[in-house]
This record gives C-alpha cells, structure tokens and sequence, in this order.
C-alpha cells in the first residue's frame, strides 16, 4: 500500500476524530457551565451529589466511561446497541469532559473580586446581566490557559473511541499498521494529533492576546 | 427628607455591630461619618445600600419604607420590585473602586444608565463625556481602568455613580486605597460636588476634609452614634470626652 493510498484510506479516520472534538466541545463546554452551577448552589444535596458525580468523572479511566455508555444500556435494560456507537461516545466524552470545564469555571468565577458584584448590585444590574456583562467576560479571561490544556487532552483524547471500535483516525492507524505490517500509519497518527494540537494552541493564543487589552 | 435610619442593628453572629443606630440626612447635606475602625462606619454604610441586611430597624428613602420592623422585632424588606426602584435613590462610591475592569473608562460609565435604565445611547454618552470633563478625565475616555493611577479610578468610580443622577451618594472611605499624594484630587471632585449641593454622606479618616467639607459630622464609636453636629462644634471643642480622645489620637 502505498503512502497515499495510506494518507487516504485515514482521512475519513481523521474526519471522525474531529467530529468527535468538535461535538464534545459543543456539549461539554455549556454543559460544563450547568454542572458549576450545580456544584455552587446553595442546596447541600445537590452540591454534595454534584461533588460525586465530579469525584467520579475525574476519578475513573475515561475508557471505562465509554464502554459503561455504550454497554451499558444493554446489560442493565437488555436493549439493542445497534446504531448507538457514536452517540454513546459523544455522551461519554461530553459528561467526563463537563466535569472538568465545571472545576475550571468555578475556579475562573471564584477568583473573581467580591466588589465586581456589590458595583453591580449598586448600579442596578439584574442577576443576570451580573453574570453575563460583568463576570463571565472576567472569567473567560481567566480560564483560557486553563481551558486550552483541557483542550489539548481532549484532541489526544479522541483516540480512546477505539475502544468502542468506532473507526476513527487512531483505529484506523492500528488496523492498516496490523494489515501492513507497516509502521507508517502510526506516524501519519502522530503527525495528525500533533498539527491539530498546534492549530489549537494557535487559535486560544490569538483569543488569549485579544483579551489582553485589559488586566 | 432624603435618608432616614431608625433603631438600625446588626450584627455578625455574636457581634453586634451597629447597635441601635438612628440617623437621617436632608436634601443638600453632606455629613461625614468619622470613627475608629471597627465602629460600624462602614457597616452603616452597606446597610443603607442593602448590600447588608439589617436585623431590626427601620430605612426609608424619600419617605418611602425600605424595611420596617413589626412588634416581633424582626426586620422586614419590601417586595423586589419596590426595592428596586428605591435603590435608584441612591448610589454608592467604593473605597476600592470596583471599576469594571474589560470596559473602558466610558463604557463604565455609560453602560448602567443604557442597560439599567434603557436611557438613549448618544443622549448618556454626551452627559458621561461631561461628567469626564467635570472629573478632569475627557482625555481618558477611551482608556482602561488598569492604564489609570488609583485617584483616577476613583474619580471615575465617582463618575460612574453620578450618571445613574442618584439623589444621594455615599462613600465608603474614598482615599483610604489612595496613596496621600493623590487623596487631593478625589476630595477635590467630592468637594466640588458639595458646592453644586449634591446630597452626600462620606464615611472618611480625612480629618481636616470632614471639617471643611460636611453640614454636619457624626462621630461612631463601638456600633454607636457618640456624637453628631456641627463640624466646628465637634471637631473644635467637643464636650465628648471619647470623640476628643478619637480626635486628639488622629492629631498626633
């Protein structure tokens, strides 16, 4: 097989992978914002149940995660898994990342200075407008590095859907590596996950210097 | 009448406060509110502007009941709606600024009166540039709160509070986060702003500032009002003998 037959039998591997970025973003980053809100309310249980599901997100192999979605639902309720592969890793990927952008948002919206809400208050903002105009700009300042490095794990991430067989940039690796007895593919993988990595640091470092204006 | 207090207590768990506060201000005053740390000043303060919710006692601005507090002796808030619309009545000047920090100097403050009070853009924006004026700050409109020196802030922090036209303005130790070379020019602006017969209550350690600039002073000490007059009379031979210790250690 030769090096493009290669380089196009993973570029569909490669569309996958980027599916599966981009739709955990979508998810995850405002999901992640609802579960913050979780984790800060006022109520102790739902705080402390919130606290749980983070100290499981965090503290199980996201592996394991994605094979209780997707088998999950057939060995508790008996029902068919056909067809449900990508949407089992999207929900996995989706609720093990939220937990995390949870921790980053709480940790962005509690350094945020008290008086930034008592001026608020002052001038007449609703809570919402508070949230919206005054503290969330502050805080997406902020949490930018941080969400940054979640991001970069996340592209190295995707490669775990192979465990659900779904044919993503990374299965695809292993599977021509194995029917070639090549090694090639597994570099073709690496030079993939490295350039997405490095057109993601690009565009949080261009986001990065446009909020630089004030600190 | 533009401020009155009634039989105001607070307290922080076992600490009490302010105890049995009771005070009012008219239109035109300006009284400074002077005393060593830990009086309640500032509690006082925040307690007006409903960022503290008392336990007993009674606020009403421009004759209208903010809290009352019945024959159980616990204090009542009215509904948000009307609570709302009292806080109008009143706007509050930080010791730390509390500038926004991601809006520029004119955005600060033009943005509550467009998004608080649904006032026309160009309409704010020409009263915030005058306020900039008024304020010694029309070249800085466009700059950010972190370019500015900390009497700046304050000045726009003052700004910022004014264009929401507040019939009374507090301040909650102006200078106190200013280094003494820039305390001038925000006492200036305050001063400035009593001439003109804005509505002021000051809470200051600006000894000679109190003196000059107030109708009237009230002098706080361990959640009470000691002593309250005229500025001459209570700065220059107060019959109190703890308001002339206060005074006398603020001298040395």
């Amino acid at each position: 097989m030769s090096f493009s037959t290669m380089l196009a039998s993973m570029g569909m591997g490669m569309l996958r992978s980027c599916l599966i970025f981009f739709l955990t973003l979508l998810f995850a980053l405002p999901l992640g914002m609802g579960v913050m809100f979780l984790r800060r309310s006022g109520n102790p249980v739902i705080r402390n149940i919130t606290k749980i599901y983070i100290a499981i997100m965090r503290g199980t192999p996201l592996m394991l995660q994605l094979l209780m979605w997707y088998f999950g639902p057939y060995y508790l309720f008996g029902m068919s898994i056909r067809g449900y592969r990508l949407p089992a890793i999207i929900i996995g990927f989706s609720v093990n990342y939220s937990a995390y952008f949870a921790e980053i948002y709480r940790g962005g919206i509690e350094s945020i200075d008290h008086g930034q809400y008592e001026a608020a208050e002052i001038l007449g903002y609703t809570k919402a407008q508070t949230f919206f105009k005054i503290i969330l700009p502050q805080v997406i300042k902020v949490i930018l590095p941080s969400v940054t490095n979640e991001v970069i794990t996340l592209v190295k991430d995707t490669s775990l859907a192979f465990t659900l067989a779904y044919n993503e940039m990374f299965s695809l690796a292993k599977q021509i590596a194995a029917s070639q007895t090549s090694f090639t593919p597994f570099i073709i993988a690496g030079v993939f996950y490295f350039i997405a990595n490095y057109v993601v640091a690009f565009v949080m470092e261009r986001i990065e210097k446009a909020l630089d204006y004030y600190h | 009448m533009i401020l009155e207090m009634n039989s105001i207590q607070k307290s922080f768990g076992d600490l009490e406060v302010l105890k049995d506060i009771s005070f009012h201000v008219d239109e035109g005053e300006v009284v400074s509110i002077i005393g060593p740390s830990g009086s309640g000043k500032s509690t006082l303060l925040r307690c007006a502007t409903f960022l503290e919710t008392i336990n007993a006692g009674e606020i009403k601005y421009m004759d209208q009941t903010a809290v009352t507090t019945g024959d159980d002796g616990v204090a009542r808030y009215v509904g948000r709606n009307e609570l709302n619309q009292i806080k109008r009545y009143f706007g509050l000047v930080f010791q730390n600024f509390n500038l926004f920090p991601h809006y520029s100097v004119l955005k600060n403050i033009m943005d509550a009166p467009v998004t608080v009070q649904k006032r026309p853009v160009e309409e704010v924006r020409a009263e915030a540039m005058e306020l900039l004026r008024k304020m010694g700050l029309e070249t800085r409109a466009e700059a950010y709160p972190c370019q500015l020196s900390g009497g700046q802030k304050q000045r726009v922090a003052i700004a910022r509070a004014l264009a929401l036209k507040p019939n009374i303005l507090f301040f909650d130790e102006p200078t106190s986060a200013l280094d003494p070379e820039l305390t001038g020019e925000v006492l200036k602006v305050i001063r400035q702003l009593a001439e003109e017969k804005m509505t002021m209550v000051v809470v200051t350690h600006e000894m000679p500032f109190a003196r000059a600039v107030s109708s009237r002073v009230i002098f706080m000490d361990q959640g009470v009002i000691v002593e309250q007059g005229d500025p001459e009379a209570v700065f220059g031979d107060t019959q109190v003998e703890r308001t002339r210790q206060f005074l006398r250690n603020y001298q040395r």
